[in-house]
């Protein structure tokens, strides 16, 4: 029975890119009822897991935008193993905060923070092939990649990533409360 | 600009606001002519109008950065805008700027270094027939060519003032190519008034509901209908308010029956104030029909003398009614009447929760009525010739005619009247047509017909227009002019409500998309999917018709679009790896982690 049990559970995979983690720290949000959500899912690749890459999966949650060509690798293996990906927070709805930068130039930028800035020392631009190559500008995950739902919310609310979750597990077609989707 | 023209900055505002009375309303003309003065509107200048009209510095400000014509940063001595209808690309608008800027050293959208001149585009010019066109401060250019663009751009390094440019670079033509029940015979003025004063303001309005006249701005409101309202409606003052913010890409007509049926149009408010008991009557004029405003202004000075506006009109004692010209200064939303409104009293052009409407609460929140320059050129011949004559001419459902502005791949492009009821293929034939691929009816937010549909009727029941005919010829692509379309509707929506706000953006994201090779059957799904969702939950008009030429193009010429979708489910927006070429230079890497497949 508890075999039984473990085989149906729903396989999510999630993780967060050009992001805060505070979509993440939302979902831990939901308290006691995480139990309940453990007993419905496993958790594939997430960082509460620490599973490097992402196996086949029902759902994959996506926080955060693609800012860099790691953002992008990881974007595209959830797409590739997840039936169903969803795009969590502003970050990866439109790009958000960190897409601030999109209005500046990524040389100066490069300029400003490893050349220029005071203290910094030896005055060279990192170039080591371990770190992410930026793009020019931080893009929504829907322009890289198809997204089939989009959880508005900086964060979303506990409240609003329980009842979304629990709608995709449970089958139906997930609808947010009007008053749960804000931004504070 | 030097600074000792700033040192008066204070003294000439003052003067300039005092000229108005310190009237808020007045509050967008004060900033026309401040721009007028300093080529921009300079801090300063917003401070110190903000004292004198008593407003939070926030509303001037606001207002100034809303109108595309007003400019908050320095835009040079000369400023050039090119018109950007789909008629000028035709012709050849984007080789002509590229070749203007690469002359005098600019980058469209910015001012050269010595604020001498700057080059941007800006949306249809009404001038269609004439194109390409352009303005430069304020001024329309039109038939540019090359040599043209050389000449100008000599002017302009010579420093010579616009006022001695050549005269032949303005010059504008009515292209009236087919007359009917309005532009006719030669109206002599004061006809309308006599007859109304003669049968009376009560058997008047009989009459234009007789003449089952609807109003010519497109939405088709019984006029009869919507002067009863306003007439009915409490209220201490009434406006009547003639919209020429003659917005609609494709659309010119007004610009003619400005320029050469004036006297028809301002008989036509006089008709209404007799029947509504109006004392003020409002022109919004277009800015980009600034060069009309003299004439215009010439003309009501005429009817004031002659006895046709003022005090005792016609000799009738207590016939008082005069009208006023308000001047544009760029925004597509102001032909929606109650941001139309809202430009009148001097805020920023963004439209009212409707109910109520303005024949109940308008202008300053009085009973107004606002018609089309069209509907009063009618309004003013039914008074005079009466309803029954009027009816007999177009359909039952829409009765009289419609002037249409004709251009695009055509052989005489122009003013054309025809009665209602005409079919698209005559039209077509009269303007000279070999093969229609497409005609855009009514402009962007009108209805793109294709060329199966050719028998379809100009009405209210079948092909409703406001009056822009724009034919495209076999060869013609329709995703570039889809594509032009929508880049209006993101540039003109006015950012109040998020539907249209977001929706315009998205929506030209995708057509661009698609436009570059990148799209796919999901987004046109996605475009379906949001033009729904804009045309339901938008706050006016603009954003319930703002998808119309995308869904038009997506059911009527698939061809347009289909060989250029990838054959896969999604495909990305934009090159991933060339998206990352920028940092690999900084960083000198092109190990394989720097790339992309």
């Amino acid at each position: 029975m508890n075999n039984q049990a473990r085989i149906s559970k729903v396989k999510i995979a999630t993780c967060s890119l050009a992001g805060c983690f505070g979509c993440h720290t939302s979902l831990l949000d939901i308290d006691e009822r995480l139990f309940d959500l453990l007993g419905m899912v496993e958790f594939d690749r997430s960082p509460f897991t620490d599973i490097k890459h992402c196996g086949p999966c029902d759902i994959g949650i996506v926080e955060g935008g693609v800012s860099n060509a790691e953002n992008a690798r990881v974007l595209r293996e959830f797409r590739d193993n997840c039936k169903v990906l969803v795009a969590i927070g502003p970050c990866a709805i439109t790009g958000n905060v960190p897409a601030l930068r999109n209005n500046i130039d990524l040389w100066d930028c490069f300029q400003e923070v490893y050349l220029y800035d005071p203290g910094t020392e030896g005055n060279q631009i990192p170039n080591d092939p371990e770190l992410p190559l930026p793009f020019d500008k931080v893009y929504p995950i829907y322009e890289v990649v198809k997204v089939d739902y989009f959880l508005n919310g900086c964060p979303p609310s506990p409240d609003a990533i329980w009842n979304f979750l629990t709608d995709l597990i449970e089958g139906r077609k997930p609808e947010i409360d009007y008053k749960l989707l804000r931004y504070d | 600009m030097p600074p000792e023209n700033f040192s008066n900055i204070e003294q000439q505002v003052a003067s300039l606001c005092e000229a108005h009375d310190c009237e808020p309303h007045r509050l967008l003309q004060i900033l026309i002519q401040v721009q007028e003065i300093y080529r921009f509107i300079p801090p300063e200048a917003i401070t110190s109008i903000a004292r004198h009209l008593n407003l939070p510095r926030v509303s001037v400000e606001g207002a100034a950065g809303f109108y595309s014509f007003l400019s908050l940063e320095p835009a040079g001595n000369y400023r050039v805008l090119f018109s950007d209808n789909v008629t000028d690309q035709m012709v050849g608008n984007q080789e002509l700027m590229r070749q203007f800027c690469s002359k005098l050293w600019l980058e469209p959208g910015k001012v050269s270094e010595d604020r001498l001149v700057s080059a941007a585009f800006t949306s249809c010019t009404g001038m269609c027939d004439h194109g390409p066109a352009a303005l430069v401060n304020g001024q329309p250019l039109t038939n540019l060519t090359s040599d043209r663009i050389d000449l100008i751009a000599d002017l302009i390094l010579g420093k010579s003032p616009v006022s001695n440019w050549p005269s032949a670079l303005f010059e504008v033509n009515d292209n009236i190519r087919k007359t009917g029940m309005l532009l006719d015979k030669p109206f002599v003025s004061g006809n309308a008034i006599g007859a109304v004063l003669a049968r009376g303001p009560d058997a008047t309005l009989a009459e234009i509901k007789l003449s089952r006249l609807r109003g010519r701005g497109g939405a088709g409101y019984a006029t009869a209908e919507k002067w009863t309202g306003c007439r009915n409606a409490p209220g201490s003052m009434r406006y009547i308010v003639c919209n020429a913010d003659e917005g609609e890409p494709g659309t010119f007509k007004d610009r003619v029956l400005l320029n050469s049926y004036a006297d028809l149009v301002f008989e036509g408010m006089t008709v209404g104030a007799r029947l509504l008991g109006c004392a003020k009557g409002l022109l919004y004029l277009r800015g980009e029909y600034l060069f009309l405003l003299e004439k215009l202004e010439g003309i009501l000075k005429r009817r004031r003398e002659d006895g046709l506006l003022g005090h005792n009109i016609f000799g009738e004692t207590g016939f008082d009614f005069d009208i006023e010209i308000h001047v544009g200064a760029g925004a597509y939303i102001c032909g929606e009447e109650s941001a139309l409104i809202e430009s009148l009293e001097g805020k920023r052009g963004r439209p009212r929760n409707r109910p109520p409407y303005p024949a109940t609460h308008g202008y300053l929140d009085q009973p107004t009525v606002v018609n089309n320059v069209e509907t009063f050129a009618c309004a003013a011949i039914i008074a005079f010739r009466g309803g029954k004559w009027f009816g007999k001419i177009g359909t039952w459902q829409s009765s009289g005619s419609k002037i249409l502005s004709i251009s695009g791949d055509c052989a005489r492009p122009g003013i054309y009247e025809y009665p209602f009821g005409t079919s698209v293929q005559e039209i077509l034939d009269d303007c000279g047509v070999d093969e229609a691929y497409a005609v855009q009816v009514g402009g962007p937010s009108g209805v793109l017909i294709s060329w199966k549909e050719l028998d379809r009727r100009i009405s209210f029941e079948d092909l409703p227009t406001a009056g822009a005919f724009t034919i495209f010829k076999r060869g013609r692509d329709i995703l570039q002019a889809v594509r032009n379309y929508a880049d209006f509707f993101a540039h003109e929506s006015c950012g109040f409500c998020t539907p249209c706000r977001v929706g315009t953006q998205l929506q030209k994201k995708i057509v661009d998309k698609i436009a570059n090779g990148h799209g796919t059957a999901s987004d046109l799904e996605e475009l379906k999917h949001l033009g729904h969702l804009m045309k339901t939950m938008s706050h006016c008009g603009l954003g319930h018709t703002a998808p119309n030429p995308v869904l038009d193009m997506l059911e009527k010429f698939p061809g347009a679009y289909e060989q250029k979708l990838r054959n896969l489910s999604f495909e990305p927006a934009f090159d991933l790896d060339a998206a990352l070429e920028t940092a690999r230079r900084i960083t000198g890497r092109d190990d394989p982690a720097a790339h992309l497949p």
